[in-house]
């Protein structure tokens, strides 16, 4: 019997989370190496929970908390998780940090490969940062030895709106509004309410807002998030990742509230 | 020692380690109708508002489109009920009996607590077999409680709750909206907002709202409250020829039965029937 | 909500290269035009991903693809037939015909035979004949010519209501008019919006959108029932015709 109350009626199962914070006391049996074979089966050891992302009137906004947790300990409470590519684009990452690390290290090698050297006066736009990482991913996770993330792709090229999403199975999707890890089940709803037909009005100010709500809520009910975040504006002017900013949080909910906390009956 | 005999106090649930083995073996185990499910409640001002989605899930086919989630438990006391569909319709049921009876032997009116204990007593009792997960809320002679019960019978107090599998998407929607003293309407507004927040984000909630409002002074069942999932007209009609369906074999039988009656001549000094 | 039952047992973890998106496909095919139609709901266990991925494909004036199943592997397929399907046009001037492309995408797909792609593909479209034609495909490569097929999450829901309606299977003939081999256009239409809405209705990972191409044999034009509903025509060479037609579906 599961005992959790949301897997109910599910009709299916994986065998992994693809952000999730894994306890490294309960780790699998597969690091020995005496086995002589390769192992290539991981899991995510140091990890980032959910970025979010939404479209707005003059481009795209993409916001992350600042935390790196090491199974349920928060181990560095000042990590950027949003990565600049080139002039237009903004990489999210939840998930393993290192693996993140690994493709950040990718990414600048790629724009300095694509645009430094060759010089053709082409640039690589968010579109096309996108599928070179899901080709990526896509590759990784075909030889069994995956990139433990879950990325949001987003930016502004040649007056394009570009947000889309890829996993560590190479899964990718594009939608107004984007969330990993526990914010695809916690922040999506508010998101998909505040922006879905709104997606060419929203001002910047409103867009943050809306950013800065459903963060709050991550930090009140996601257990790996934390009160720290940064948000990236990509619009025709360019990209700008904000420093790390504090969210307001007030707990005084059940004040008054008889029976909560011990019972006074 | 065979668990017939067992000697030990309490329930016997070697028949579920049984049926786990069993399964863990590849035997197929009947599939239960879940209510994959948001349901929720929040207090407000004068009370309580409950309220539920309708859908009714077996695995990934939807069993039932308008399924009642908000089980009546007293009149001012009622109960969400997420999870195996016959749990929390039983369990509900019973619960509702039990109250009954003990309102009638106290002669005042039911608590939410007693309810409540009631209920995690019986769900502790059968050790998470039961599976049902509740959101209990009502109005009582000490005011208005809202509970949320686990099927392993721990029990919560909270002035805004969410169960089943939208309880995130729900949740988040309390979580930026839900303040004290909410006025009646306004708290009516947020559980729907909550409840359609799984519906439309969540694949095991969908179809209707469903909505209750407890006070002191009544309570008001508002079944359909909002229903934004009509399902649309069809293309074609899909009516048969008479006909169509193929046969085997004919056979016409006469289902007009004559009979023949002969009036008996009176017998002589017969009982006449009294007509008077 | 990510399964926890890993995390409260100890066990083994291993990496699952496959997901399952949800979704549903179906194609029928008629006598001088073909039906190619998918939702655009992908969807993972209880969440839903986005309203909008297209599964159908135009790959050639008169070759529809629609993918269903794992989206990574259907995306990468689509990409790699569409790679060989403009090889074959460098090199032969020509589209590559719609039965050789059936048979190009069952190698492709026995090529991965030992880590399949793990998709459902149905490829629509017009043969050189000019008839309207429907090839349905296993995820390692079986295939078959038929005249209609569904497949995906609600494959058990819809399949069964083609044949009635299109095989008219347990319908019996009246007598002195038998059954017609195809219907007309606005019918299957009408058949393909009906089987949607009604796998929208109970099947929980149908939804939100839907999205029919039609292929039309050389010089035949669209009947005005259809035309009514203004579809979108796709830019074509002549001779064959696309067009696409999108409908809303709930999004509960």
């Amino acid at each position: 019997m599961d005992h959790f109350p949301t897997n109910w009626g599910r009709p299916k199962y994986d065998n992994f989370d693809t952000s999730a914070t894994y306890p490294l006391h309960n780790r699998g049996q597969n690091q020995s190496t005496t086995s002589g074979a390769t192992q290539h089966t991981q899991q995510p050891i140091v990890t980032g929970t959910s970025v979010l992302a939404i479209k707005f009137k003059d481009g795209i906004m993409i916001a992350a908390d600042t935390l790196a947790s090491y199974g349920s300990l928060a181990r560095f409470k000042g990590v950027q998780r949003l990565h600049p590519v080139g002039d237009y684009t903004v990489v999210g990452a939840s998930g393993d940090m290192s693996d993140f690390q690994y493709l950040q290290h990718i990414l600048d090698g790629l724009v300095i490969s694509e645009e430094t050297t060759a010089q053709d006066g082409h640039t690589l736009g968010p579109a096309e940062i996108h599928e070179y990482l899901s080709q990526v991913m896509y590759a990784r996770r075909s030889k069994m030895n995956p990139l433990w993330n879950s990325l949001l792709v987003g930016g502004v090229k040649d007056g394009q709106r570009f947000l889309a999403y890829v996993d560590l199975l190479g899964v990718t999707y594009s939608a107004s509004t984007l969330a990993t890890g526990y914010g695809a089940y916690i922040a999506q709803p508010l998101l998909r309410k505040a922006v879905e037909g709104r997606e060419n009005t929203l001002t910047e100010p409103e867009a943050r807002a809306i950013l800065e709500n459903a963060l709050r809520v991550l930090f009140y009910r996601d257990a790996r998030s934390i009160n720290q975040y940064q948000i990236a504006t990509i619009t025709a002017n360019g990209a700008e990742i904000s420093a790390s900013l504090k969210l307001e949080t007030s707990w005084g909910f059940a004040e008054g509230i008889r029976g909560y906390g011990a019972q006074t009956q | 020692m065979s668990a017939f005999h067992s000697t030990k106090p309490g329930f016997d649930f070697s028949n579920a380690n049984r049926n786990a083995f069993l399964e863990g073996k590849g035997v197929k185990m009947p599939k239960a109708t879940s209510t994959g499910t948001t349901i929720v409640g929040c207090l407000f001002k004068d009370g309580i508002v409950l309220g539920a989605d309708t859908r009714a899930t077996a695995g990934e086919i939807v069993a039932d489109k308008n399924c009642e989630k908000i089980h009546y438990i007293s009149e001012s006391i009622r109960c969400c009920g997420a999870g195996t569909a016959a749990d929390t319709e039983f369990i509900t049921a019973l619960i509702s009996s039990n109250i009954e009876l003990h309102a009638l032997s106290t002669g005042r009116k039911p608590r939410v607590v007693t309810a409540m204990t009631m209920l995690k007593q019986r769900l502790f009792q059968h050790q998470g077999h039961i599976g049902a997960a509740l959101v209990l809320g009502g109005v009582d002679a000490t005011g208005a409680h809202l509970f949320t019960v686990a099927p392993h019978g721990s029990t919560d107090k909270l002035p805004y709750v969410t169960m089943g599998s939208g309880s995130l998407a729900a949740m988040a929607v309390f979580e930026s909206g839900w303040r004290p003293n909410l006025e009646r309407a306004e708290a009516l507004q947020l559980v729907v907002a909550a409840i359609s927040a799984g519906i439309f984000n969540d694949l095991g909630s969908g179809s209707n709202v469903d909505a209750c409002v407890i006070t002191a002074t009544e309570t008001e069942m508002l079944r359909n409250y909002v229903m934004p999932n009509v399902r649309v007209e069809k293309e074609r009609k899909y009516g048969f020829r008479r006909g169509t369906t193929a046969w085997t074999r004919e056979k016409v039988r006469d289902l007009i039965v004559s009979e023949e009656i002969r009036p008996i001549a009176v017998i002589a000094g017969g009982e006449e029937m009294d007509t008077s | 909500m990510p399964d926890m039952s890993a995390i409260v047992n100890p066990q083994q973890r291993q990496f699952n290269p496959y997901a399952e998106n949800g979704g549903t496909i179906l194609a029928i095919a008629g006598a001088d035009f073909t039906v190619i139609a998918g939702d655009t709901r992908q969807s993972e266990g209880y969440s839903i991903q986005t309203r909008y991925a297209p599964k159908v494909f135009r790959l050639t004036d008169r070759a529809v693809l629609a993918v269903n199943g794992f989206a990574a592997d259907g995306n990468m397929f689509v990409k790699k037939v569409k790679q060989r399907l403009e090889w074959y046009r460098h090199a032969h001037a020509k589209d590559m015909p719609l039965r050789a492309i059936a048979r190009l995408i069952q190698t492709m797909l026995y090529a991965q035979r030992f880590f399949p792609y793990y998709v459902y593909n149905i490829l629509g479209g017009i043969e050189e004949d000019g008839t309207g034609a429907v090839y349905s495909f296993d995820p390692v490569g079986s295939y078959e010519r038929e005249t209609c097929r569904a497949a995906g999450a609600a494959q058990s829901l819809v399949q069964p209501f083609l044949d009635n309606q299109i095989y008219f299977k347990n319908q019996t003939a009246a007598q002195g008019s038998p059954h017609p081999a195809h219907l007309p256009l606005p019918d299957v239409l009408s058949i393909v919006i009906d089987s949607f809405t009604s796998a929208t209705e109970r099947h929980i990972e149908v939804g939100d959108g839907l999205e029919m191409y039609i292929v039309l044999a050389r010089g035949r034009t669209l009947p005005d029932a259809v035309a009514g509903l203004r579809p979108q025509e796709l830019p074509s060479a002549g001779g064959e015709k696309v067009f696409v037609l999108k409908r809303d579906l709930k999004k509960d």
